[in-house]
């Protein structure tokens, strides 16, 4: 549905009103008010290259049902599966159109201090700890109208917080679950890894109702402490009517390091940021993205990595597969600031396209202040290598199923990289589903 | 099983233009294996590719069948279905694809569906045919061909041969790159296939390779069809004399053909 992004349905009393039942603590309210002022003001992004005009995203419910889960078995087959084994199932957020509806934490984890919990509880439980990071030094409320309109309307969002020296093996795992035709999903999430921790987190994003006309507004912020380690794994899974908005970004610190993995699965239109500032010296991160475009599917993802600190590296591997009539931008940005010497930022795009009639575009951008660094960037468009399919096709696979070989390898570098099985197989579930 | 039959009858062939195969005959039958041998760019290679379908060959004239069937109306995909297989002297690397779910995706195209090899089965005999090639288990899980070392992709063909089980295998030149204890353990590999329900083509350069794997008959391609046949005492005579003394005794003047490369 295509409507203006003018005038916003909601005003300071409104959101008082909403603010208060939820309880949340004063500094928060004030900082929704004034976010609602900004989001009036500011102007949309503007990414480079796709036409966001007339996309839906202020046309929603903002306040929507929810229910708790009792048990795990009264989930729907297609959430129950994602969630996986039962060791895993021990850390585990699920949050049903915005709110919380199942939780659990194990023993061990809590009694080390970690805390995992929706923002709500959060704010209520651990309001301090949560505004020294919300907002803080990775994402900015004023950077446009949906930053400021997400500060605004936060209906939904997830805390997690590991503290000093805690190392944690097991993945904690968060399901983001709509199933409302005009949900509005806005959802900040928090990561913190504070000093010299280590944690593997995975998000999915599921909504399950396709007649509707949905919004998905998204900030996610990651903190890496001092030789902190982050592994972080998600995977988007928007239907079609969900206009989504999409914005992680992380602030890396002395030696520390995060791994991105991401499926980018949406059906709907999606503007996606991911950002990643190396501010410490010494830190690294390794970024790998994967996405299908199919059917009339827009889609924008700009990739930036920011290089502050001395001796940082960065890879970055972002694989598109474009299908049908859909559109995609991949812009790659690796800027290495003045000082950063001794850093090394490295990015690869590849956009695979099965189809006369799609579009990709992969634009590298290197961005150098500082003489002693090492910077490197490829970038490719291009079809099915013609002597790949004989081959595969020599050995008795049709055409169809080669090719389809032929993408799942191509989006096996994050697919092989997420460290919950139940998630890997829905992953290459989705992608078996789109390609087919 | 009935004996397969792979009847070649006067082929041509041609890329870009450029005519290689001229007129090349040539019958395979289950429990035979013919050798090809040649000098360098006398079209060998370019009928292995031609007849598995490759898409950068034309066929210009001529008639292949494959058990009776037409094999040039096939597509690559149901000429392996229908049982032919080439091993192939530059395989591709797919990136991302593991060599044991290439291989089951390969074996269950040629099943079909609803009749899917058990996995455990399928395990098994890829154990048992990667412990006859002296391959590593590791070998399942890489990347099909991707960073493998040239005896590594040829092995790898020979493993693929042993797991899909075809009728008629054409191996364009497996012996090229590979040293005396490859080459010994790529024939244990080809030995173990032969039956009546197995015929093959080995195209070659040297006859080093028919040492280990003994030829029925041998014959001698240049100038794109085949200019002498016998049996492995005509492998001798060419590793003895070279191609030279042939050329000369039939009358062939060097000539300018390329062999290109799949």
């Amino acid at each position: 549905m295509a409507t203006e992004t003018k005038g916003l349905h909601y005003d300071a009393s409104y959101i008082e009103k909403f603010s208060s039942s939820r309880g949340e603590p004063a500094w928060f309210t004030e900082m929704r008010k004034q976010a609602l002022a900004l989001a009036e003001e500011l102007p949309l992004p503007q990414p480079e290259k796709t036409r966001i005009i007339g996309w839906n995203f202020t046309e929603f419910e903002h306040e929507l049902e929810s229910k708790a889960v009792d048990s795990l078995n009264d989930l729907p087959e297609y959430i129950h599966r994602l969630i996986g084994k039962e060791e895993q199932a021990g850390n585990l957020l699920l949050i049903h159109n915005g709110r919380l509806a199942y939780q659990s934490l194990s023993d061990d984890l809590k009694s080390k201090g970690v805390i995992f919990t929706d923002l709500e509880t959060a704010l209520r439980e651990h309001g301090d700890l949560v505004k020294k990071y919300y907002f803080a030094k990775a994402a900015k409320l004023d950077a446009n109208k949906l930053t400021a309109l997400n500060a605004a309307l936060v209906n939904s969002g997830l805390f997690l917080y590991v503290p000093k020296n805690v190392e944690i093996e097991v993945p904690l795992q968060t399901v983001f679950w709509q199933d409302h035709p005009d949900a509005g999903l806005i959802n900040h999430v928090i990561v913190v890894a504070d000093d010299n921790s280590s944690i593997t987190y995975v998000e999915n994003y599921l909504s399950t109702e396709h007649e509707g006309s949905q919004v998905a507004n998204i900030i996610t912020e990651v903190y890496v402490g001092d030789n902190a380690t982050v592994r972080f794994g998600g995977v988007d899974q928007f239907t079609k009517d969900v206009t989504t908005y999409i914005n992680r970004r992380s602030y890396v610190g002395a030696n520390g390091r995060l791994e991105w993995a991401l499926g980018q699965m949406n059906d709907g239109n999606t503007l996606s940021e991911t950002f990643t500032s190396l501010v410490g010296d010494g830190g690294v991160t390794d970024m790998k993205a994967v996405s299908i475009g199919h059917g009339e599917q827009r889609q924008n993802f700009e990739n930036r990595i920011h290089h502050f600190g001395r001796n940082t590296e960065s890879d970055m591997l972002i694989h598109g597969v474009q299908l049908d009539k859909a559109q995609s931008i991949f812009n790659a940005i690796t800027k290495i600031e003045h000082g950063a010497s001794k850093s090394d930022g490295e990015q690869t795009q590849r956009v695979l396209m099965l189809s006369e009639g799609a579009r990709g575009d992969a634009n590298p951008i290197l961005l150098i202040d500082e003489n002693d660094v090492i910077a490197g960037h490829a970038a490719s468009v291009g079809r099915i290598d013609p002597i790949h399919l004989y081959y595969l096709m020599s050995r008795g696979i049709s055409r169809k199923d080669a090719e389809r070989l032929i993408v799942h390898g191509f989006l096996n570098p994050v697919v092989s990289q997420l460290p919950i099985e139940g998630v890997k197989d829905q992953l290459t579930e989705v992608i078996e589903g789109k390609v087919k | 099983m009935a004996q397969p039959t792979l009847k070649i009858e006067d082929l041509h062939v041609s890329i870009e233009g450029k005519e290689i195969v001229k007129g090349f005959s040539l019958e395979i039958k289950g429990g035979e294996i013919h050798a090809v041998m040649g000098p360098n760019g006398t079209g060998k290679s370019t009928l292995a590719s031609a007849l598995m379908g490759h898409p950068k060959y034309e066929i210009t004239g001529g008639k292949v069948t494959f058990d009776g069937q037409d094999l040039l109306e096939m597509e690559v995909d149901e000429r392996a279905r229908a049982g032919l297989f080439l091993a192939m002297q530059y395989p591709s690397e797919i990136s991302g694809v593991t060599n044991a779910d290439f291989l089951r995706t390969a074996i269950n195209a040629r099943r079909g569906e609803g009749n899917e090899i058990p996995v455990m089965q399928f395990i098994k005999k890829l154990d048992e045919k990667m412990k006859l090639l002296d391959i590593d288990e590791e070998f399942a899980n890489r990347y099909l061909n991707e960073g493998f070392s040239g005896g590594e992709k040829k092995r790898n063909e020979i493993l693929q041969l042993m797991m899909l089980e075809p009728k008629i295998a054409i191996l364009d030149e497996i012996d090229s790159g590979l040293d005396i204890d490859a080459l010994k353990i790529v024939a244990k590999g080809v030995n173990a296939m032969r039956s009546p329900e197995f015929g093959c083509l080995i195209i070659t350069h040297y006859q080093r390779l028919l040492n280990y794997i003994k030829p029925d008959k041998v014959h001698v391609m240049m100038q794109g069809r085949i200019v002498k046949s016998g049996g492995p005492e005509l492998a001798e005579r060419l590793e003895a004399e070279g191609y030279d003394g042939l050329k000369k005794e039939l009358g062939i003047e060097d000539d300018e053909v390329v062999e290109q490369e799949a």
